[in-house]
């Protein structure tokens, strides 16, 4: 170690050593937390798809959730609850969950979807619910009217995910998750069946083609061009004021020290 | 001072006068001289490329092009550009006109003792001597009627902005006591206008409502700021209601007044799990299942409950209008 010895005593030494720690804590965290799963590639034969389905939930999630779905203290009860979803939750990978905290968050799923749809199938076998939707079934593209899209969502979404679909804090640490980049299906999946602290949107209340035109909407506001380069979230004048008044206001303490200097 | 010296006194503070003024090394050298001439001239080019950078971007860029940046990210180059070449324009001459200063002009100190601000006393009597020539030559203490008719001018004109006040606005009159909604007023969806069964509603569900309007009749923005309902649907057991409050709801739906009593704003921030109702702007919560009674936040009262009953035809519709004025508190209101 005379290397290290040499070069103790330089001024780069203390944060080479930080970057170096905290890369090597990085990398062996996220060699702990990964985690590997059996492949499962389920036929489409239905009674196979169910029995696979069944296999997969009393393996991942019947510990929380009870082996016949009745739920338990930490999780609700999946009678009813339907193919749409299951799809929304496994499907977005909020289930099964990483930690017990207020809210399941959005990640990487952990089931393929082929797993996804045995699960579904499985669950959606045991009691009636709404069925999971295909992004090839919404024909938002196509039949979806934005303005119109645009008027729903603020009476109906903006409230709590924010007027540009950015998402935004609810009570005691749950929040509206963003909107940006998620699939078709997904939303419409969280509209009919109101994924944890979201209320439903039933057909009657917001028709099918009204829901396409949402879509449709938040498809724009996800491709809409950041014309100043960062967003800042998207929250409106408040965060763009506050950034633009503390470099002004460090320019502005810079420009009046240099006039005041006197020239040498 | 020395080690042995214990007295406290301390000497008097002498004016040090004004220090000695230095010279610049540009009033010296007139090398140097030439140099600070020749960097302002470069800062003022500077300013006149950043401006041409701005015509070009305004006239020619196209407004497609994105570039990236980094913390930034991908940015429109157009508007980059015609905001750099607007800062570096007017930043320049600046930058240029105190460097000038700094460098080239002169700099001498200069003094300019203060004077006393009274007027000498030869002026003061003077003042007042013209003052008392004048009143006396226009004959006020004389002329009578001049004075009581200038009285009765002077007067009435400072009572013209008291009477401006009233256009401020006609008086609100009940306006903030009513809202649109009467015995047997349909709810219907906002926006799309369709009257509500209550099998349309899930059990979780919520609609965001209006009263249906009358034909012939448009959508006002006001009555909307007053009149928006949250419609929720939720299992009936789950209702810890007294009986009045529990025969205003219909199998599990009930409705509130969307306009929060606090400041107004719309609460429509649903938890279907917790069954709570938050306000955006100032956290206020109500518990739906206890007639949106607060239980956090700085809301003085319960969101006012719409009483809902069925019609003919089995749509929901409004019992009675509101019992009590929406929204926040305002100084007639009988807030007992």
């Amino acid at each position: 170690m005379n290397f290290i010895s040499r070069y103790r005593r330089s001024k780069f030494f203390g944060p080479a050593l930080l970057a170096a720690a905290l890369f090597v804590l990085g990398t062996s965290y996220s060699v702990a937390s990964a985690t590997t799963f059996k492949a499962v590639t389920p036929s489409n034969d239905k009674t196979t798809l169910i029995a696979e389905g069944k296999e997969i939930f009393a393996r991942g999630c019947s510990s929380c959730h009870g082996l016949n779905l009745e739920g338990g203290a930490i999780a609700p009860s999946l009678i009813g609850v339907g193919a749409a979803s299951v799809d929304f939750q496994v499907g977005t990978g909020r289930m099964p969950m990483a930690d017990m905290s207020v809210q399941a968050a959005r990640k990487d799923p952990i089931y393929n979807e082929a797993e996804t749809a045995a699960l579904a199938a499985y669950v959606a076998s045991l009691a009636p619910g709404p069925a999971a939707i295909r992004n090839e079934d919404l024909a938002w593209e196509r039949s979806g009217d934005a303005a119109e899209g645009g008027q729903l969502f603020r009476s109906n979404c903006s409230m709590c995910h924010n007027f540009a679909g950015q998402g935004g804090a609810l009570s005691q640490g749950k929040y509206a998750p963003s909107l940006m980049g998620v699939e078709a299906k997904h939303i419409y999946e969280a509209l009919i069946t109101g994924p944890q602290s979201m209320p439903v949107f039933s057909d009657k209340i917001i028709t099918p083609a009204e829901k396409l035109s949402i879509i449709k909407w938040i498809k724009a506001a996800e491709s809409e061009p950041n014309l100043g380069g960062a967003s800042l979230g998207r929250t409106g004048p408040v965060t763009e004021g506050l950034l633009s008044w503390s470099l002004g206001i460090m320019a502005l303490i810079g420009v009046a020290v240099w006039i005041t200097a006197k020239a040498k | 001072m020395t080690s042995d010296n214990q007295s406290n006194e301390i000497a008097p503070l002498t004016d040090p006068g004004i220090p000695a003024h230095l010279h610049r090394k540009s009033d010296l050298d007139p090398k140097a001289a030439k140099k600070a001439e020749r960097q302002v001239g470069i800062l003022f080019i500077i300013s006149a490329l950043g401006t041409i950078l701005f015509i070009y971007s305004y006239t020619f860029m196209s407004e497609k092009i994105f570039i990236f940046l980094p913390v930034l990210g991908n940015s429109n180059a157009k508007q980059l550009f015609l905001g750099l070449g607007m800062a570096i324009s007017l930043f320049f001459i600046g930058m240029g006109a105190v460097h000038w200063a700094k460098t080239l002009m002169p700099d001498n100190e200069v003094v300019a003792q203060r004077h006393e601000l009274r007027s000498e006393e030869v002026d003061r009597e003077d003042f007042v001597k013209t003052v008392k020539e004048g009143a006396a030559a226009a004959g006020l203490g004389r002329r009578s009627i001049i004075k009581r008719t200038l009285g009765v001018a002077l007067g009435l004109s400072g009572l013209t902005p008291l009477l401006l006040l009233r256009d401020l606005g006609p008086l609100p009159k009940d306006d903030f006591s009513k809202t649109s909604w009467e015995a047997g007023t349909r709810l219907v969806t906002d926006p799309g206008d369709r009257p509500i069964k209550p099998s349309d509603l899930e059990i979780g569900a919520v609609a965001q409502v209006l009263p249906e309007l009358l034909a012939g009749k448009e959508r006002k923005l006001e009555d909307i700021g007053k009149d928006a309902v949250l419609l929720i649907r939720i299992r009936p057991a789950e209702f810890q209601l007294d009986a009045e409050r529990l025969s205003w709801t219909h199998e599990g739906i009930i409705a509130f007044s969307k306009i929060c009593s606090h400041m107004g704003c719309a609460v429509a921030l649903y938890e279907q799990t917790t069954k709570h109702l938050l306000c955006p702007c100032h956290q206020s919560t109500f518990d739906v299942t206890r007639a949106a009674k607060v239980i956090f936040g700085p809301s003085a009262r319960p969101l006012p409950q719409l009483a809902l009953a069925l019609d003919a035809e089995g749509y929901l519709v409004a019992k009675q209008p509101f019992t009590e004025p929406v929204g926040p508190s305002f100084w007639e209101r009988d807030s007992s």
